[in-house]
């Protein structure tokens, strides 16, 4: 079996069976949890619920005005490559015709330059992250092997797409299997490490604004 | 090579005219890339070699990399290749049939002992002791590596000799191998595709003649000069993948423009070979100017890929079933997980009851 056959085949699927196992089992243990019950007086102001959740999930979107100057970098570069990443998975035709492959929908594609224009400048902004991790004493502190790995698995795809895409270093079969093995190795990662962070987030910032906006308190 | 007439003489005899050769070695250099002088070097050295004594066998195969040959497009490459070797054996085109045609074979492997060069196409049947596919009396087995023994080199032509190709295909059940497999310690080249090109089949017998050695060669022992780029790499759709302009469906407006063919399951990024260059019927198409993608038939296990018609970037397993299950088993694990850290909570609620509060 050649490596792109493995890849292509068995690599993908072990790769996909564990993503939904791993997702589908973090998010029930999670959500089936006992909850405690919040024994607090909600403020005669205090929104409902989901309002909370909503206005808290908002308000995460950007730094509070006393934060902003010296989050303005983190936060922006944040967004670069979280849009990007967005952009190359969902707008590459190739990415497109394996969601058609696997659940038979498909969407128009965005034109192949422009989505290796927006992988570079995300690989760009995810190297700006990590050297940040690397050389602010404080992260660094608080960084684990989660954090970097998880960055790794992240970036190899980027990587792999773009020299597949341009045919640069080895032969495009090579490549391919290589940015299908990077992408299975993100797959199976993914529920076990920081990258669960796609879903978790919805849940953390929701759950902190119904907390705050039950005590009146501004976030 | 046997003490047979020169190849200049027979063209001569047959009213072919120097020039003529001239511009068949010319092109035959071009095909691989050679420099411009090798085209004169080429043509001198045809017309003084003699004709290179050729024993071709014919195994588990349907007989289409005999056809590509013999039936190939003006200017006649078959009649050129015929010109260049002295086809001793072969089971489809020669005349005698029988105990004739076996004479034939071992007296041209008598006479040209350790000179000549044995052309296979189809695979071999290994399964059983190869009883799945024999000629006067013998398995192919048997007879591949009775005539390789004495050859100076083995061409296979075609994918099933050089990669087991149709007959290799999952369930394979005659155990067909390609001739690399049971063929050690000669010189090997692979011709591959379904059918290969004539050209490449001429030009690396023009070259062995020439330079009296191996072309050079890739990881799978095939000519680079036709094998070294991919067909995406010369496809004239590339600047339509580039620009991620692609046929969705056969008859849509992209199909009918001319868009790349690659989400209808086009092999071309990973499949070697010239067809989008020398192209076939003389130049005239190939199956991506015919509108189909291309099936990869030069590579090993082109077959077995997952599907023509899937995308390259596509798994080619059938996970849903797989992924259902595994989700399954998560649902099953977190529900548990959760229940079971709900029960510890309940105990946990009991035991503080029960305790005299301090």
């Amino acid at each position: 079996m050649s490596l792109l056959a493995f890849a292509r085949g068995p690599a993908l699927q072990i790769a996909l069976a564990v993503f939904a196992a791993g997702v589908a089992w973090r998010l029930l243990a999670l959500l089936l949890l006992p909850w405690a019950r919040d024994r607090s007086v909600a403020r005669a102001t205090a929104p409902p619920a989901l309002v909370g959740a909503v206005k808290g999930f908002v308000r995460h979107l950007w730094p509070p005005k006393p934060l902003v100057r010296s989050a303005l970098v983190v936060t922006l570069n944040g967004y670069v490559f979280h849009l990007g990443l967005a952009i190359v998975v969902f707008g590459l035709a190739q990415h497109i015709a394996f969601v058609r492959g696997l659940v038979g929908i498909q969407w128009p594609n965005l034109p192949s330059e422009v989505v290796s224009a927006v992988a570079v400048v995300t690989l760009a902004s995810l190297m700006v992250a990590v050297v940040r991790r690397l050389t602010s004493p404080v992260l660094r502190l608080i960084s684990t092997f989660n954090d970097y790995f998880s960055w790794l698995v992240t970036m190899l795809p980027v990587v792999t797409g773009l020299l597949a895409v341009s045919h640069l270093w080895a032969r495009y079969e090579t490549l391919l299997a290589m940015h299908i093995l990077s992408v299975a190795l993100l797959l199976i990662w993914f529920p076990f490490g920081k990258l669960m962070h796609a879903f978790l987030v919805f849940l953390t910032r929701s759950e902190t604004g119904i907390f705050y906006n039950r005590r009146g308190a501004q976030i | 090579m046997g003490e047979r007439e020169t190849i200049g003489e027979l063209l001569l005899a047959r009213g072919i005219s120097r020039r003529a050769l001239l511009k068949y070695a010319t092109y035959l250099a071009s095909t691989m890339a050679l420099p411009p002088m090798a085209s004169s070097v080429m043509a001198e050295a045809l017309a003084k070699a003699r004709r290179q004594s050729v024993i071709w066998l014919s195994l588990q195969e349907c007989t289409g990399c005999t056809e590509s040959l013999t039936r190939s497009f003006s200017p006649t490459i078959e009649d050129m290749i015929f010109n260049l070797i002295s086809l001793d054996y072969h089971e489809t085109l020669q005349a005698v049939s029988g105990a004739a045609a076996e004479q034939a074979r071992l007296a041209a492997m008598h006479d040209n002992k350790g000179k000549y060069v044995v052309v296979v196409d189809g695979s071999v049947s290994t399964r059983d002791g190869g009883v799945y596919a024999a000629s006067a009396g013998k398995t192919n087995l048997q007879m591949l590596q009775e005539t390789a023994q004495d050859a100076l080199a083995l061409i296979c032509v075609g994918t099933c000799a050089a990669f087991g190709g149709v007959p290799h295909a999952r369930p394979n059940p005659t155990g067909a191998v390609p001739v690399s497999d049971v063929i050690g310690g000669k010189p090997l080249i692979n011709i591959s595709g379904c059918p290969p090109i004539a050209e490449a089949m001429a030009g690396t017998i023009a070259y062995l003649i020439t330079f009296n050695r191996l072309p050079d060669l890739d990881h799978l022992n095939r000519p680079k000069a036709y094998f070294g780029d991919s067909i995406h790499d010369r496809c004239y759709r590339r600047p339509f993948y580039d620009k991620g302009l692609f046929a969705k469906s056969f008859d849509d407006e992209g199909a009918r423009k001319g868009w790349c063919l690659f989400e209808l399951g086009c092999k071309g990024p990973v499949t070697h070979n010239a067809c989008a260059t020398l192209k076939w019927n003389g130049g005239v198409s190939f199956p991506i100017e015919s509108g189909h993608g291309c099936l990869g038939c030069s590579e090993p296990n082109f077959w077995d890929q997952g599907g023509f018609y899937r995308p390259l970037s596509a798994t080619t397993a059938n996970p849903a079933a797989v992924i259902g299950g595994a989700a399954a088993a998560g649902v099953a694990v977190g529900v548990t997980s959760a229940l079971l850290a709900r029960r510890r909570k309940q105990q946990a609620a009991q035991q503080a009851a029960k305790e005299p509060q301090a």
